[in-house]
């Protein structure tokens, strides 16, 4: 447990459940990424603009973090090798997953959670077993 | 004024997974990998969340309207059903294989790397093939119509 970060999980964890409530408060929205982005490709549904904003920003706080790092950090945001197969291969099963399950780690596991949602609750559960064991059978 | 408080919610959840490190698919993994070198820090990103989020739900949802709206848009399709279970085990292999899910694909663009460009194509496009297939199932379009989708 030596990489264990405690002070910045606690610091970012904190910012995104203020950035969650805010949307809530204000917009009468869930932050579930997922489904913000979803909502986009429906027909017939003409609020685009909030959820391409909310998009944009996301993007936007992560050019943020990236400039307040020194020079000399370069930033973790790749898979050690990547493997194009299987960054496609996985980007589909989320894709796929998330937008048949109606929500991602935000939607059911911070928002749905809030709210005690059996179906959050029971999607969560299921994400966190699945994806502990894909990561435990491709270590074998 | 929603566009700003949207854009604004925005920027502090994608600096939020940043400074969580959510955006480090590795970090993810290895919280994943418990019985390997298991690394419990997003356990406490998700603990610290809920700490907020639990109590600030409660209280915004017993207002009777959002500041800026009319109403609050709450899923409120209540069946545990397949398409439940099975979209939530495709996602789980998915993240597991790659440390990704759709907060960090969308906030790690503006790095531009080419795992990002692979992982939020791939992304976009199983997004857009199940849309496309629910609108050709009545079943599927009505619960996505009582707003079914976080």
């Amino acid at each position: 447990m030596e990489n264990f970060t405690p002070i910045s999980a606690l610091a970012g964890g904190t910012m995104l459940g203020l950035a969650t409530a805010l949307l809530l408060w204000s917009n009468g929205r869930v932050a579930g990424i997922s489904g913000i982005f979803s909502g986009l490709f429906v027909h017939g549904r003409s609020d685009w603009a909030w959820r391409a904003v909310f998009l944009i920003g996301l993007v936007i706080g992560g050019l943020i973090h990236q400039s307040m790092l020194p020079p000399e950090v370069t930033l973790d945001i790749d898979v050690v090798k990547p493997d194009v197969a299987l960054l496609v291969v996985s980007g589909l099963l989320v894709g796929v997953g998330v937008t048949l399950g109606a929500g991602c780690t935000s939607g059911h596991g911070i928002c749905g959670l809030s709210r005690f949602s059996p179906r959050s609750i029971v999607a969560t559960i299921l994400f966190m077993i699945t994806a502990m064991l894909t990561v435990f059978i491709v270590a074998l | 004024m929603k566009i700003f408080t949207a854009l604004f919610s925005g920027i502090l959840f994608g600096l939020g997974l940043s400074v969580a490190q959510m955006t480090d698919p590795l970090k993810v993994l290895s919280f994943l990998d418990i019985t390997g070198n298991w690394d419990p820090s997003l356990a406490l990103v998700m603990a610290s969340a809920l700490l907020i989020n639990i109590p600030a739900s409660m209280y915004i949802l017993r207002q009777s309207k959002p500041v800026y709206g009319h109403k609050f848009h709450i899923p409120v399709y209540k069946l545990i059903d397949l398409k439940l279970v099975a979209g939530s085990v495709l996602f789980g292999i998915g993240w597991g294989l790659s440390g990704y899910c759709p907060g960090p694909i969308v906030t790690n663009i503006g790095a531009g790397s080419e795992t990002v460009f692979w992982m939020f194509g791939s992304y976009a496009v199983g997004t857009i093939l199940v849309v496309k297939l629910t609108d050709l199932l009545p079943r599927w379009r009505l619960a996505r119509s009582i707003e079914g989708t976080v």
